[in-house]
């Protein structure tokens, strides 16, 4: 006789996704996001003055997370999106 | 002769109709999204025109939105009826639509057809009409296809059939039920399928979790929490499932869903707790009455293994971040070691032998409230031994002086920690008439070094440097953020001069806040 459990998952099948087509250019407003891990301001820093060397032509924008140990606000991830083209966010260690 | 069960339902003119009516009937239970639905509708609408005087007609969707879709596409002659919550479909062993019903004015079935087979249609509507000479059909059968096979009813679609079978079973399960291969061992099915902690847990039957559900009185399908990473709806039965699985008894069961609410609120951040690689979990300390009818160990080992209801109700916790929040090692779980709590590490308070004020007293609670709080510690227990103190602050010095190397001899100011004092320890203290608070500050007092000695230190960071710099190098700084860091409760044997010390994680907002509930409001 077979045996019935009950599955003591969530059930929710993830909606896949596909990634955002890349341009062929770099053209436009870059975001840079400090995630608040120890030193990513200078990693950023040093980030910055590459692409500003390298990529005249797009207009860099700095945002800062409050903490590195909880999701990014969601306020902050609507003007992150709303107002740039593209984005550059670490995921600490 | 079989029957079609007696319904109401509300058509696309938010109109009550009832089966059976006083006439005859043509009943059809069709979908918007199966073509051949869509093909006999026309069909349908024809016999309608026919017929509307003769016969009732009930044209049954399954979804609300594709009714309306099919009301404005083919404007039929009749009213969908709305059978979007599947009973009547359900009820009626509907596997296939479009699935065409004639009964008598009692419901009693004369004809049933499955899909569309065109020469049984035709045979049907024409015994429809005969005893009807003046009436006239206009369907051109010869433009439809000889054949063409239904479709499943929504019904039958595993997304539904286990909810609507344990409703008509009048159940309070509705999670997924999962049948194994009858050669299948039970437990290593359950390894198999990803949902363990590592260890064996109990099989989670519906007998089981239905017994597990008799631990509280709220509603199976209470959604107590949304939990990270999946931002999962933590319902109280998927608790209950988990609470089997982790060998709970029913009574533990409002323990383990407190604390589910707890570790899912922004203050306790359970994402960031499973996420650091610094390893933290959850350590749940149970205060209150609770804590004797649960038989929990407050007393000698009662940080370790042995008592069910410790070692159940911190791994029941665990399963659930595991299997419904989605937190596994190697997903988002990105612990360097983890540690032994990430299976369970849950204790209660043994209030009767403490000198101070229960835990949950400290948190605002009434004594008689009982309580579980949730706290993320990284490391733990590790054991200040001083078996020679008798004065309280040499104990509370020593047990200060043991802070200063935790994480690393440099990392000062930030963090916090839980002491659990033995009530040997306590006795020393209880003595001395040291309180609670004189002992926190104590501690924090003997922790300190001074802004030399971290500038000095063995790993101090360029910007640790930088901001000690700042300060006169005399000025003297404490271990923790602040004394309110540190935390105290009593348990462990009569017989034992130690302390036992849990290395807390990232305290504040910046991190995660210890959160309490009360265990009453979740039986």
């Amino acid at each position: 006789m077979s045996v019935t459990l009950l599955d003591p998952t969530n059930e929710e099948v993830p909606v896949a996704r596909q990634i955002t087509p890349r341009p062929e250019a770099i053209v436009g407003k870059v975001a840079l996001v400090d995630i608040a891990k120890r030193r990513s301001d200078e990693f950023l820093d040093r980030l910055q003055e590459a692409m500003e060397r390298r990529l005249p032509q797009v207009e860099i924008n700095r945002y800062h997370k409050p903490t590195f140990s909880k999701p990014a606000p969601t306020d902050l991830r609507k003007e992150i999106k709303k107002i740039n083209d593209f984005v550059v966010i670490g995921l600490a260690d | 002769m079989s029957v079609i069960t007696s319904f109401t339902l509300e058509d696309s003119a938010g109109i009550e109709r009832n089966f059976p009516g006083t006439r005859p009937a043509l009943v059809c239970f069709i979908k918007e999204d199966c073509p051949t639905c869509r093909l006999v509708l026309p069909v349908l609408a024809a016999i309608h025109d026919s017929l509307a005087t003769e016969l009732d007609f009930f044209i049954i969707g399954q979804t609300s939105s594709g009714n309306s879709q099919l009301m404005s596409e083919f404007n039929p002659p009749f009213n969908l009826l709305d059978d979007s919550a599947l009973k009547v479909a359900f009820t009626n062993d509907i596997e296939i639509v479009p699935q065409v019903f004639l009964t008598d004015s009692s419901g009693h079935v004369l004809v049933e057809r499955s899909g569309f087979v065109r020469e049984e249609w035709q045979e049907m509507v024409a015994e429809l009409l005969e005893p009807h000479p003046s009436a006239t059909c206009t369907v051109e059968w010869d433009s439809l296809p000889s054949w063409r096979p239904g479709c499943g009813s929504l019904s039958v679609d595993p997304l539904h059939a286990e909810r609507l079978k344990a409703e008509a079973e009048n159940s309070p399960i509705r999670a997924r039920r999962i049948e194994m291969g009858s050669q299948d061992d039970e437990f290593e099915f359950m390894f198999d399928q990803g949902f363990t902690d590592g260890l064996p847990v109990i099989p989670p039957t519906p007998q089981r979790v239905l017994r597990m559900l008799q631990g509280t009185s709220l509603d199976p399908q209470k959604v107590i929490a949304t939990m990270p990473p999946n931002m999962a709806k933590v319902t109280v039965e998927k608790v209950a499932i988990n609470a089997v699985m982790a060998g709970c008894r029913p009574e533990y069961l409002p323990v383990v869903m407190a604390a589910v609410d707890a570790v899912c609120t922004d203050e306790f951040n359970i994402h960031g707790v499973m996420a650091t690689t610094m390893g933290a979990s959850p350590v749940m300390i149970v205060n209150g009455p609770i804590r004797h009818l649960l038989k929990m160990n407050m007393g000698l080992g009662a940080l370790g293994q042995g008592n069910r209801a410790n070692a159940t109700i911190g791994r029941a916790l665990r399963l659930v971040i595991r299997n419904v929040g989605g937190a596994k090692p190697g997903g988002t779980e990105r612990s360097t070691f983890s540690n032994p709590m990430k299976f369970t590490m849950c204790f209660a308070e043994w209030e009767e032998r403490s000198s101070w004020d229960p835990f949950h007293v400290d948190r605002g609670f009434d004594a008689n409230d009982s309580v579980v709080t949730t706290l993320a510690m990284s490391a733990g227990p590790t054991l200040i031994l001083d078996e020679t103190a008798t004065e309280a602050p040499v104990l509370a010095a020593a047990i200060g002086e043991a802070t200063k190397g935790m994480f690393n001899a440099n990392w000062y100011a930030s963090s916090n920690c839980l002491m659990v004092v033995s009530p040997e320890h306590n006795d020393v203290f209880k003595r001395g008439k040291v309180s609670k608070s004189a002992l926190r500050r104590d501690i924090q007092k003997a922790s300190e070094k001074s802004v030399q000695e971290l500038i000095q230190g063995p790993s101090a960071s360029p910007e640790q440097l930088a901001s000690l710099a700042q300060l006169p190098t005399d000025r003297r700084i404490g271990k923790f953020g602040s004394e309110d860091h540190i935390e105290i409760v009593v348990a462990g044997s009569e017989a034992g001069k130690c302390t036992a010390f849990f290395h807390g994680w990232i305290p504040r907002s910046m991190g995660s806040i210890p959160v309490s509930r009360k265990i009453d409001d979740y039986m």
